[in-house]
């Protein structure tokens, strides 16, 4: 017992970033639900599940090429780019769907691998690499659909962005969902499970690799992680395809969500800013090596729930991004108060 | 037979850097189970010879064996897969990560793929305890410990690699007292074992204290190799300088002393300045001496206003001043200027022109209205150009297209242009050549007799002397001997520099 709360205890002294934005998330989403008229029910939480799950794939995505101390401007841009695929191959028989949404999602991945070769083989910063492949992504976008359309399959959408009984009364799974055991869960969201899923199927083995370690160890100290013999270009190359992974990931629900593909240059670009905040708010330090996915998950979950707040409350949209600047402030403030402790001033420049 | 007794041997080993020799036809050989001291000068080739034998350099020349194979190194891991593990002085740790992954950082404990953090906490626990660190939480992160905690996780972090060959480059220095018995003990032990260790260490008592034989670098050469008591503290020392020294000094006056201009008294900050007492008069260059970071550039950066959290008091024609930022030292209250260590970072904005670097530091003396003027640019930069004789094609030239001599000139010029009644001076000939060098030592001793008080950090022995009115050797973050007039030797300064007591020392 002693073990667990000294182990609680390190572990919220080494992450404060991140428990506060938790902390953040839970006070804000009770506090919303409180004032929701319909609060605290399955309808609620499956639609802001829907509004919240594209963002945080982003913001994870964001996260890998954040942690080595880089940014990646393309991550909006492989999401329109992996939608619109996705709106031209996920329809027809089963296999022929899961073989598009594979395909999607490698897509995406894909990208994400070329851009880390880029960064480590041309040896270009990767700001301006990533500005110029999302430019491309996008470009690609429009080739595949220059106009919004597509025929996303009208089951799958239903049964992925609702509750899990929908899903299971759509294809027909224990008593359409009826059955006695699966009454406890049913209330749950679709795209929570799959977000959470996805999560914690490649993150926890990631954190938990040398690869992962050695992302973390470049974002501390790459002299130092390269003087120790860690394997630093294959981890930048890795971080770089995973978040291409993820924006694959965000971009293949974002079609099959809208039913359809849309190459909208200006969403593209508000996705990937917001993504960089949501990692700064999540308590990823923009220097690298501090941080993680699961953090950035809760700081782009952070900024929906703003959001939501301005529907219910009735308050001007228009001053809906006045306040997420004025959180996404508050948040670096928080992250800057280590500086004062510094003694050598000369080292806030180095 | 000997093959087996032989661990380590370099034979005719050289290592350059474009123009400079780092090394030069060294042969030299570390036998199983010695401690083995390798002692030199700054700047004697020792940090060479360890990162060639720990793979961080490659020898431009000559051969490295290991244990009887001819071995090529093009990574550390690759020494270290060798067994040849270096404790390095700047410290090889990733702050942001855990203690225990910091330990076994390249090859972590693994099941079914994945870091095993249960196996990788046993792991630090049990290594840390062999090095009596049983304080130390494997979980906390790095960067919350303290520097010595940090240099005995790194102690544990090379025990980890189960090294045959473990060198400590100055890995002591760091150390609390009782650290630094540990680690005699555990080098006692290491050596039982059949470990050998290469000790690279300032401080003779340990040298003394741990090692059997001792080799002289001096210039990039290996110069002798000796069991421990077979010389003297003073043939070690004359070993150790052997050159002579050049004369290409201008003379220096005699010098009265009067009231000092510059007075530091029991100055301390954090761990690298313990009590620092100096004082500096007008027309005094006074050169601060020792050994690579004994304190003495924590010192200039502390009276430049550099460093937050300092004790103790700082008078500037008798009234304590002690300014809080390089913009209040250089304000005419106390008129500071500092020369910094690192010329392209600190010095000079590499990409801007030689202009803006001119007057970066003196503006509001080019400018009329809050806006630069031109010609009192134009007539400052001229001014600064000639003083200097900088050789520039043009000075609208970025600074970086000049060679290094001609860019420490514009360091110089440029806050020589702030007119500063004291001039701190770090190492300002490091890395540049001979010519450049002697019309620097003139213009210091030009600005000496025009009154201005010069405190000169140097790193070359030979330029302290032929340079110097006095000069204070820092040791261990305090000043522990003050040199001047003809007592100012080589031998004198090496052996304070060690903090020796030797005969021939005037204090």
């Amino acid at each position: 017992m002693n073990e667990t709360i000294d182990r609680l205890r390190i572990s919220l002294s080494q992450n404060r970033g991140f428990y506060g934005a938790l902390l953040g998330l839970v006070v804000l989403y009770l506090i919303y639900n409180s004032l929701h008229p319909r609060g605290f029910s399955s309808a609620v939480l499956v639609q802001n599940a829907n509004e919240s799950i594209v963002i945080a794939f982003i913001a994870i995505a964001q996260t890998f090429p954040v942690l080595i101390g880089g940014l990646d401007l393309s991550v909006g841009a492989v999401m329109t780019l992996t939608a619109t695929i996705a709106s031209e191959l996920v329809n027809g028989s089963p296999g022929h769907m899961i073989a598009g949404m594979f395909l999607t999602v490698l897509a995406g991945t894909a990208f994400g691998l070329m851009n880390g070769l880029i960064v480590v083989y041309g040896r270009l910063q990767p700001i301006i690499a990533t500005l110029a492949t999302g430019a491309i992504a996008m470009g690609l976008a429009l080739f595949v659909r220059p106009q919004p359309g597509g025929n996303i399959d009208g089951d799958l959408n239903w049964a992925l962005t609702n509750s899990l009984f929908d899903f299971a009364e759509t294809y027909h799974l224990f008593d359409d969902g009826n059955a006695a055991w699966f009454q406890i869960i049913a209330w749950i969201p679709v795209p929570l499970v799959i977000l959470f899923g996805i999560l914690a199927l490649v993150w926890v083995p990631f954190k938990r690799s040398v690869t992962g370690r050695t992302v973390y160890a470049i974002g501390s100290a790459e002299g130092a992680a390269y003087m120790s013999g860690l394997p630093v270009a294959r981890a930048k190359i890795i971080a770089f395809t995973l978040a291409g992974f993820f924006a694959g990931c965000g971009g293949l629900f974002l079609a099959i969500q809208t039913s359809s593909g849309n190459a909208d240059i200006a969403q593209a670009g508000s996705y990937t800013l917001n993504s960089i905040a949501a990692v700064v708010i999540g308590g990823t330090s923009l220097m690298g090596g501090i941080g993680g996915a699961v953090g950035s998950m809760i700081g782009a979950l952070i900024l929906r729930v703003i959001s939501f707040y301005f529907r219910i409350l009735s308050i001007d949209p228009l001053l809906q991004s006045l306040v997420e600047g004025i959180v996404l402030l508050s948040a670096v403030s928080l992250g800057a108060l280590r500086t004062i402790q510094v003694k050598n001033r000369l080292d806030l420049f180095r | 037979m000997n093959s087996i007794q032989t661990l380590v041997e370099l034979k005719n080993i050289s290592k350059n850097f474009s123009e400079t020799h780092a090394l030069r036809d060294v042969s030299f050989t570390c036998k199983k189970g010695s401690v083995h001291a390798i002692l030199g000068e700054n700047g004697a080739g020792k940090s060479t010879l360890i990162k060639i034998i720990s793979g961080v350099l490659k020898p431009s020349s000559g051969d490295l064996i290991v244990k009887g194979q001819p071995v090529q190194f093009s990574k550390p891991s690759e020494a270290a897969k060798a067994g040849i593990v270096c404790i390095f002085q700047e410290l090889s740790l990733i702050p942001d990560l855990s203690v225990a992954a910091n330990i076994s950082l390249a090859n972590p404990p693994r099941r079914f793929g994945l870091i095993d953090n249960r196996v990788q906490n046993k792991t630090a626990e049990s290594l840390l305890a062999k090095i009596n660190c049983e304080d130390v939480d494997p979980r906390a992160l790095v960067r919350e410990l303290s520097l010595s905690r940090r240099q005995m996780v790194e102690i544990a972090k090379a025990l980890g690699k189960n090294p045959e060959v473990l060198i400590l480059d100055e890995a002591t220095s760091a150390l609390t007292s009782r650290d630094v018995e540990t680690v005699y003990d555990l080098i006692g032990n290491l050596r039982d074992d059949g470990v050998s260790c290469l000790f690279i260490s300032h401080r003779m008592h340990e040298v003394e204290k741990l090692c059997d034989t001792l080799s002289v670098f001096r210039n990039g050469q290996h110069v002798e190799t000796f069991a421990k008591g077979e010389r003297s503290d003073n043939d070690i020392v004359r070993l150790m300088i052997g050159r002579e020294v050049g004369a290409h000094f201008p003379p220096k006056p005699v010098y009265a002393r009067s009231n000092p201009h510059l007075e530091i008294k029991n100055l301390t900050w954090e761990t690298s300045i313990k009590g620092v007492n100096l004082d500096l008069g007008k027309g005094e260059i006074v050169g601060l001496g020792g050994l690579d970071g004994q304190g003495q550039k924590e010192l200039l950066l502390a009276l430049f206003g550099v460093l937050r959290g300092l004790d103790g008091q700082v008078l500037i024609g008798g009234k304590p001043t002690r300014p809080n930022s390089p913009a209040a030292a250089k304000s005419d209250k106390s008129s500071i200027a500092l020369v910094p260590e690192d010329r392209k970072t600190e010095g000079l904005m590499l990409p801007m022109s030689i202009t803006d670097n001119l007057i970066a530091a003196s503006f509001d003396q080019v400018s009329r209205y809050g806006f630069i003027s031109r010609e009192k640019e134009k007539a400052a930069v001229a001014s600064g150009l000639a003083k200097l004789q900088i050789k520039a094609g043009h000075a609208s030239d970025a600074v970086a297209t000049l060679s290094g001599g001609n860019q420490q000139k514009v360091v110089i010029a440029k806050w020589l242009m702030t007119d500063p009644d004291i001039i701190l001076l770090n190492d300002p000939t490091r890395g540049i050549d001979v010519g450049t060098k002697k019309e620097i030592y003139k213009l210091m001793r030009e600005l000496a007799d025009a009154g201005k008080a010069i405190l000169f950090y140097s790193t070359d022995y030979a330029e302290l002397i032929g340079c110097c009115n006095r000069v204070a050797i820092m040791y261990d973050g305090a000043v522990v001997s003050e040199l001047s007039g003809d007592a100012i030797t080589e031998q004198a300064i090496v052996a304070a520099s060690l903090n020796m007591k030797t005969s021939g020392t005037a204090a």
